[in-house]
């Protein structure tokens, strides 16, 4: 059974459709990379998979459990996806420490010193083992990234929703974070990500989905999506004419 | 009438003076808490919750202040309740104050950047979760200055309970002023009084405000 199971999804913002039918299922173990051009409803298609956005047709299941729109189900949901977004978002009055050990405490009831031992555990695991007492603002933006990815590891996830995660960052900020994507990747966990950075795509993904006007357009692994496109969309997107 | 000294004078006002700075605490309390359930009613997802409390909010900040304490004062006289001056200068002042901080706090709300929102609900976290591990410390640290800005107001507002009989600052000037013929000198006194209740209040608010404003640079 597929982790994630997207079976004709469609999500209209009053009067304008953005996703119009998507398929989509995707195995445990995959990396996925959404590309396509701005607009396309890559990061919609995201929200929608934890529930940031309610869907108006098709259906999403993620390790069967159906995503909609109930309190509690949306939870069960959101332990099992997390989401790193591109600005971040950490909390801006806690450590980065406490960053990470606030929903294991709050949401899992996990006991605080356990929780502090997964968050000094996640934090070693993107490099950043001795700033945990350190507070957002004083970290740079590669470096706060990487804290927002501990902070969904640490709900232990079976897959990682990341939206344009490098795209807010100086570039020479931009590989420490890509790195530590590639990391959890080879680690076998699910990832989808929504990414301009076409090289961590090629070397890093299983399959690649070129979305466009709503749509999955084109879908394959990585040699047939940047080596081969059949649609004229792709090939313009991909500035081959 | 010259038996009257101006320790006299003084010793009668600081005398009522307890009762408004004891008004204004309890509005200031009172309104505190119902201004907070103000604040959850007006954010609420549903609608049925955010309808009245966006409607008790234009209520009471569109009508004066002395309406609102006739309407308690004379209102529930016409139920056969008779309310004495103190209970319906409480009442009307601790309503009032909650409608506006309910509504200073839910501007405070919602300047909090709506991705802590989505990260707190990505976690996994529910509404009130969010509110009290994520929002809620964020916003009171801007909610702090206009808070303190709004509780001169409040002081201000317990004058007006001199109207219906509350004894008070305001209204023990008015009575010794009866007795003495020296409106100048006493209501002079008492605007004195309220200024060194009020101003000391502002002035922290403001400089809270420029505190919140130096950190936020350092960003
Ligand atoms: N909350 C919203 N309300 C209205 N329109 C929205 C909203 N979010 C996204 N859209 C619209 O949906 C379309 C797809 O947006 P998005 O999924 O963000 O695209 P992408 O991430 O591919 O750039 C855009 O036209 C955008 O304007
Ligand atoms: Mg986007």
């Amino acid at each position: 059974m597929s982790l994630i199971a997207i079976t004709d999804v469609r999500k209209s913002f009053g009067q304008t459709e953005v996703l119009k039918g998507i398929d989509l299922d995707i195995e445990p173990g995959e990396v996925i990379a959404i590309i396509g051009k701005s607009g396309s409803g890559k990061s919609t298609l995201l929200r929608c998979i934890n529930g940031l956005e309610t869907i108006n047709g098709g259906s999403i299941a993620v390790a069967g459990v159906h995503v909609s729109g109930e309190d509690r189900q949306l939870r069960e949901l959101r332990l099992k996806v997390g989401m790193i977004f591109q600005q971040f978002n950490l909390f801006p009055h806690l450590s980065a420490g406490r960053n990470v050990m606030l929903a294991q405490t709050v949401v899992k009831k996990t006991p605080k010193e356990e929780a502090r031992r997964i968050a000094e555990e996640m934090l070693d695991r993107v490099g950043l083992g001795n700033r945990f007492d350190a507070l957002p603002e004083e970290l740079s933006g590669g470096q706060q990234q990487r804290v927002a990815i501990a902070r969904a590891l640490a709900m232990k996830p079976a897959a990682l929703l990341c939206d344009e995660i490098t795209s807010a960052l100086d570039p020479e900020l931009v590989a420490e974070v890509l790195q530590v994507v590639r990391k959890l990747a080879e680690e076998g966990m699910t990832l989808i990500t929504v990414t301009h950075e076409m090289n961590f795509a090629r070397e890093v993904c299983s399959r690649v989905v070129f979305m466009h006007l709503g749509k999955v357009h084109e879908i394959g692994p990585p040699e047939a999506v940047f080596g081969a496109p059949k649609t004229p969309e792709l090939r313009q997107f991909l500035g081959m004419q | 009438m010259t038996d009257f000294t101006l320790w006299d004078i003084v010793r009668n006002l600081l005398f009522a003076l307890r009762w408004t700075v004891l008004l204004s605490l309890v509005s200031f309390v009172g309104g505190g808490v119902i201004g907070l359930l103000v604040l959850f009613a007006r954010i609420a997802k549903r609608r049925f919750a955010r309808l009245p409390a966006k409607l008790y909010i234009e209520l009471f900040q569109g009508t004066p202040l002395l309406m609102q304490l006739f309407l308690v004062f004379f209102g529930l006289g016409l139920f056969g309740i008779s309310v004495p001056a103190w209970l319906a200068a409480g009442v009307a002042l601790v309503l009032w104050t909650a409608a506006f901080l309910g509504e200073i706090w839910r501007g405070c709300v919602e300047a909090i950047a709506k991705g802590q929102w989505e990260a707190s609900a990505s976690l996994g976290m529910s509404r009130l979760e969010q509110m009290r591990h994520v929002i809620l410390p964020q916003a009171l640290r801007i909610a702090v200055p206009p808070t303190v800005g709004f509780s001169v107001q409040v002081v201000k507002g317990t004058a007006l309970t001199s109207i219906i009989g509350f004894i008070e600052l305001t209204k023990a000037g008015t009575i010794i002023t009866n007795a003495t013929f020296q409106p100048f000198t006493v209501y002079g006194l008492v605007a004195l009084f309220y200024f060194a209740l009020c101003w000391p209040l502002s002035l922290t608010s403001r400089l809270l405000e420029r505190k919140l404003h130096v950190s936020h640079r350092h960003h």
